[in-house]
């Protein structure tokens, strides 16, 4: 299924400058999925995101469908068809 | 002669330039802003010297960035340059040090990191892997976080011997292999431990610094967690160089480039009061392998309470040698005269985490 991924303008670069992504993943499709497929294309961007242990950064949050992702399972989150993530940074550091 | 001198801070990279013998400085950046550079190289083994820089995103993570341009531009390989192995079950923090191996071996780079652990390049610094036999020691479950988190921040190749690699971490002490990574074993006998009941245990040392002259391979001097030592016979054993300083706390040390009796450090009254003794910023330096010290002041000020990391202080290669230090409240000097006299190359920076010169 395909699912709408929105990027944060500092990560835009790791993605040839794509503001917006439409990622094909396999069904049933979660979260932990949609980053694995990211993977596989954008790695210099998937990075970001997780760890090498595909542990989520502390400071990097997952809005699926308006809804922060830690709230929903985290990784293991469900994406609907046509789904919408976006990711945004936390307010952190100085 | 062109001489760069890289600063790396809580905040990104500068770049100083100097083409007048290291009279006036140009002053670049920041590059990779927001990133916090614990670790910063100069690898001059290659035609072309190539910069390493360890940068850490607070939001994004850990990477490693190479420049073949002097800085002009920046690479970084797709897929994480250092990562732990899954069946490690960790995740890289940061790199504390990226230090180009022997000139026999020149695509060799190895990295010092957080978590503890020791990882080797053979692509010159992009891309790392795992040295097993460090990560299997029976000692690691010991090793202890310092106040800066459980990291190697000291790693010395061996000029000559590609087997022989001796890395230093807080909490945890000196161990040194002599088989290529295979094995290791801690070599902390003679330094004092003031923050465990046993004072000389056989590990777990807080050593903040190593340093030695490649003329003079099995010399190697250390500022530890309240001591100055020195090692005649490559680590074996420590005899302090205490003696003459001002307090035997402090972070940096380095070995003059071209004279190996030649060492600074840059003293803090305490671990609990890490000011420059009454407010006074001084290197002291040493050039008698640690029997006595002076302290250099002309240039440096007065009323300064701002602390020197471990990696915050280096020489140059150049001729006559250049030394550098920069602190925690984001001023950078530079000698030109073995430490007599001090010029300011930049000030107002963010903290300075690490400083590396090279002629270029």
């Amino acid at each position: 299924m395909r699912i709408t991924v929105l990027l944060p303008g500092t990560l835009r670069e790791k993605a040839g400058g794509e503001a917006k992504l439409d990622v094909e993943v396999a069904e049933p499709a979660t979260l932990g999925g949609l980053l694995d497929a990211l993977a596989e294309r954008y790695p210099a961007l998937e990075r970001r995101l997780r760890d090498e242990q595909a542990g989520l950064r502390r400071y990097v949050n997952f809005y699926v469908d308006g809804e922060e992702c830690r709230h929903r399972g985290g990784t293991g989150t469900v994406l609907r068809e046509d789904a919408e993530v976006q990711i945004i940074p936390s307010v952190a550091g100085g | 002669m062109s001489v760069l001198l890289a600063i790396g801070t809580r905040k990104g990279l500068w770049l100083a330039t100097s083409s007048d013998d290291r009279a006036s400085w140009e002053v670049t950046g920041p590059h990779h802003p927001m990133t916090e550079v614990y670790a910063v190289g100069i690898d001059t083994r290659r035609a072309t010297p190539r910069l390493l820089a360890g940068v850490t995103s607070e939001h994004f993570g850990p990477s490693v960035a190479t420049s073949d341009d002097l800085g002009a531009t920046w690479a970084e390989p797709g897929h994480a340059p250092i990562a732990f192995p899954a069946d490690t079950g960790e995740s890289l923090a940061r790199a504390w040090q990226l230090v180009p191996g022997p000139v026999s071996e020149p695509d060799v780079v190895y990295a010092g990191t957080e978590p503890s652990a020791l990882f080797r390049s053979t692509d010159g610094g992009r891309t790392y892997e795992l040295v097993r036999g460090l990560w299997d020691h029976p000692h690691r479950e010991h090793w202890t976080p310092g106040g800066g988190g459980k990291a190697i921040h000291t790693v010395l190749p061996h000029p000559t011997d590609p087997g022989r690699v001796t890395v230093a971490m807080s909490t945890g002490g000196v161990y040194r292999t002599e088989d290529g990574g295979e094995t290791w074993a801690a070599r902390n006998t003679g330094i004092k431990a003031v923050h465990v009941p046993d004072p000389y245990p056989e590990y777990g040392q807080c050593v903040h610094k190593v340093a030695r002259h490649p003329a003079e391979p099995d010399r190697l001097f250390a500022q530890v967690h309240h001591g100055v030592y020195r090692s005649d016979d490559a680590g074996d054993t420590w005899q302090s160089i205490a003696d003459g300083l001002p307090s035997d706390f402090g972070f940096p040390i380095v070995v003059h480039p071209d004279r190996p009796e030649v060492i600074y450090t840059f003293p803090l009254v305490a671990d609990a009061m890490r000011f420059p003794p009454e407010g006074r910023c001084r290197v002291y330096r040493s050039e008698d392998a640690g029997k006595s010290w002076e302290a250099l002041g002309p240039g440096l000020p007065d009323g300064y309470w701002a602390g020197v990391m471990r990696d915050a202080m280096c020489t140059d290669d150049a001729d006559p040698a250049g030394v550098y230090f920069g602190s925690r409240t984001g001023d950078v000097y530079a000698s030109r005269d073995d430490g007599d006299s001090w010029q300011l190359v930049a000030a107002h920076l963010p903290d300075v985490l690490s400083v590396r010169a090279a002629r270029v």
